[in-house]
């Protein structure tokens, strides 16, 4: 028994030390900051670093529920899609990048399958960003069904040709007694390490946020400029992923420097 | 021949169950650091099992014998009046509940989460939702454990008689069951969709193994539980499992399970008792018997009595939990979600339960000493749980 035992606590032991030597990524603003292992996986966007590169293009399509909006005049540029294109135009100040964004409140994933193939034909995007989850699991949407509407809508993004990355829900203190998100979580992680597809950690980042003081998320605030703030650090983190997941580090900004 | 029903008390039923109540309250704490403490963090299995196999045993172990001495109606009368009562606990809890979060979500408008906001809408339409409720249907998060002890002890009554008279019969009858809720995906429906959290038809077979266990299976695993094998197999597999569990909080680690194992074992079934889940309740009881013996001498020292007082008194203190962990949730809501408000409302928590279990027993006693001349009936009904 003692060797056992042994090996466990020096597993233990050793765990938080190789945390602690993970990247803590400040995305530009300290507020946004994301730990790597958070928001980096294996998964990779090979169309995306083509496309780039090839024909100086990126078009992406995201398709959301409620949380990828924002209320306002102003929510379309400051909701996390908005954000995002600003960022990769700055990035890509030689690209033509284009986001277009298809959020609609109340669609669980089984809605969102339903209008993607007419989104795709339009679009023709080089990458689609999918945030879902939240709505199936308020109205109870039986897990294996939710399974098999992310896997019929992985298998129409990659019949389009496009690359794919799956958001999944907001960390949502508030909330966390009324919408039991753990289940459909758990699905999307799965189904993301089976299929190979880069999966953007929208829980753990704002819980990081949150426990880390970056944000205050249990506030019971009507301001809208604490949902920017968040919104532009979500569209900074998914910039970076998308960096990161395509490889892009080293392609060519187009700047003097 | 009916089996012999042992009849002294074994206090490992209390204390485990007790364990298990104070970690479901643990992990019904929502971001609650302390729950990192809770096994479910270290293997696949968690304190539900737990609670469920010792809960069939317990209802065996007292049903049984009132079943052997009354008949099967009066024992069945009384099975379906504690299903009952936990019933009404269940839709008192809910009652509160409702409370609770509508006095939460008075007046938080954070654009932010206007789409999880969407959830509150059952508030204005009470008709549905009560109806739902009492119907079991609609059940909000972490108040699915009661309704799935409702409906195994509803439907007790025939499985007890079968395993009275067959208990090998019975207990193939429970694991057929639940390889065809595997194939056919049957479960109960649930409302506002999809089917119950912890499905009955899967979770039945922990329920009718304890009351197997309790109606003299257990004597027959004796030789089993007790052999150098069988140990090695289960602490190998209890170390596989952490291993496991670990690549699931130390991110980086994931990339060392292979794909094909990883294909496998994902996702691990909660609702419909994934036989992993399963497979690792049964090599940590199996390493847990090993170890503690029914005469165990800490059973008796006042370290423990805390947890054996809880789980004598089960169903109370299971609710009491529930009722607490919403308590807990509201503090760190309204007043401070930070670690040092984690730790001081787990710990209270704890020592609320441990005064409840304590002053309940102390009522048992002082009423039951008057009532002395009371016939055998009542005995032993706090291994069931509670008083009735």
């Amino acid at each position: 028994m003692r060797p056992v035992v042994l090996a466990l606590l020096t597993l233990i032991a050793v765990a938080p030390e190789s945390r602690a030597q993970e990247r803590i990524l400040p995305l530009e603003q300290r507020t946004c900051e994301v730990p790597s292992y958070i928001l980096f996986g294996d998964s990779k966007l090979n169309r995306v670093r083509k496309s780039i590169e090839e024909h100086k293009k990126l078009t992406i399509l995201v398709l959301g529920s409620g949380s990828s909006a924002l209320p306002g005049p102003d929510g379309a540029a400051k909701s996390y899609p908005g954000r995002l294109d600003e960022v990769l135009k700055k990035r890509f100040p030689d690209v033509a990048v284009s986001v277009i964004t298809l959020a609609k409140s109340r669609q669980t994933a089984a809605d969102m399958v339903q209008s993607l193939k007419k989104a795709l034909a339009e679009s023709k995007p080089d990458l689609v960003v999918w945030q879902t989850g939240t709505v199936d699991a308020m109205a109870g949407v039986d897990p294996e069904s939710f399974r098999a509407s992310l896997d019929q809508g992985i298998d129409d993004v990659a019949k389009a040709g496009a690359d794919l990355i799956l958001m999944n829900m907001q960390y949502s203190p508030r909330t966390e007694t009324m919408i039991a998100l753990g289940s459909y979580a758990d699905v999307m992680r799965v189904v993301s390490r089976d299929r190979d597809v880069p999966l953007f950690d929208r829980r753990e980042i704002m819980r990081y946020w949150n426990d880390n003081g970056n944000f205050d998320l249990n506030l019971a605030t009507k301001d809208i400029a604490a949902a920017y703030q968040v919104h532009d650090c979500l569209g900074r983190a998914l910039a970076s992923l998308l960096i990161e997941a395509g490889d892009l580090d080293d392609v060519k900004t187009g700047q003097t420097q | 021949m009916a089996p012999a029903i042992p009849t002294d008390r074994d206090l490992r039923l209390d204390l485990f169950r007790g364990l298990a109540l104070w970690l479901i309250y643990l992990d019904h704490i929502p971001s609650n650091i302390v729950a990192w403490i809770t096994i479910r963090n270290y293997g696949f299995s968690d304190a539900t099992e737990i609670f469920i196999f010792i809960s069939g045993f317990t209802a065996a172990y007292v049903y049984g014998r009132a079943m052997r001495d009354y008949g099967f109606v009066v024992s069945s009368a009384r099975i379906l009046k504690r299903a009952w009562q936990i019933y009404v606990a269940h839709i008192f809890l809910f009652v509160i509940y409702m409370g609770q979060i509508a006095y939460v979500a008075r007046g938080f408008q954070n654009p932010l989460y206007a789409e999880e906001m969407n959830i509150l809408e059952f508030l204005q339409q009470p008709d549905i939702i009560l109806i739902q409720a009492l119907l079991l249907k609609f059940k909000p998060v972490n108040m699915d454990v009661l309704p799935l002890y409702i409906v195994l002890m509803a439907s007790f009554p025939p499985v007890l008689w079968l395993l009275l008279r067959n208990k090998t019969l019975a207990l193939a009858a429970s694991v057929l069951l639940y390889i065809l809720t595997w194939e056919f995906s049957w479960n109960l429906p649930a409302y506002p969709g999809g089917g119950w959290i912890f499905n009955p038809f899967a979770w039945q077979l922990l329920f009718v193994f304890g009351a197997w266990c309790a109606l003299g299976g257990a004597e027959r695993l004796h030789g089993l539980i007790h052999s150098r094998i069988t140990l090695a197999i289960a602490s190998i597999y209890l170390f596989f499992a952490f291993c496991i569990t670990l690549t699931w909080h130390i991110p980086g680690l994931a990339s060392y399970v292979p794909r094909w194992l990883a294909e496998h074992i994902y996702p691990i079934d909660k609702t419909n008792l994934d036989v992993l889940r399963f497979a690792h309740f049964l090599a940590l009881a199996t390493v847990t018997l090993y170890f503690i013996p029914r005469d165990w001498a800490p059973l008796k020292s006042p370290w423990l009595r805390p947890a054996i007082l809880c789980g004598q008194h089960s169903l109370e203190i299971f609710c009491l939990g529930v009722f607490l962990a919403f308590a807990a949730y509201f503090v760190k809501v309204e007043i401070s979600p930070g670690i040092p408000m984690q730790v001081t409302v787990s710990v209270l928590g704890i020592l609320i339960m441990i005064a409840v279990a304590w002053l309940l027993s102390w009522y048992k006693g002082a009423t039951g000493r008057r009532s002395v001349a009371q016939p055998a009936i009542s005995v032993r009904t706090d291994l069931a749980g509670g008083g009735e």
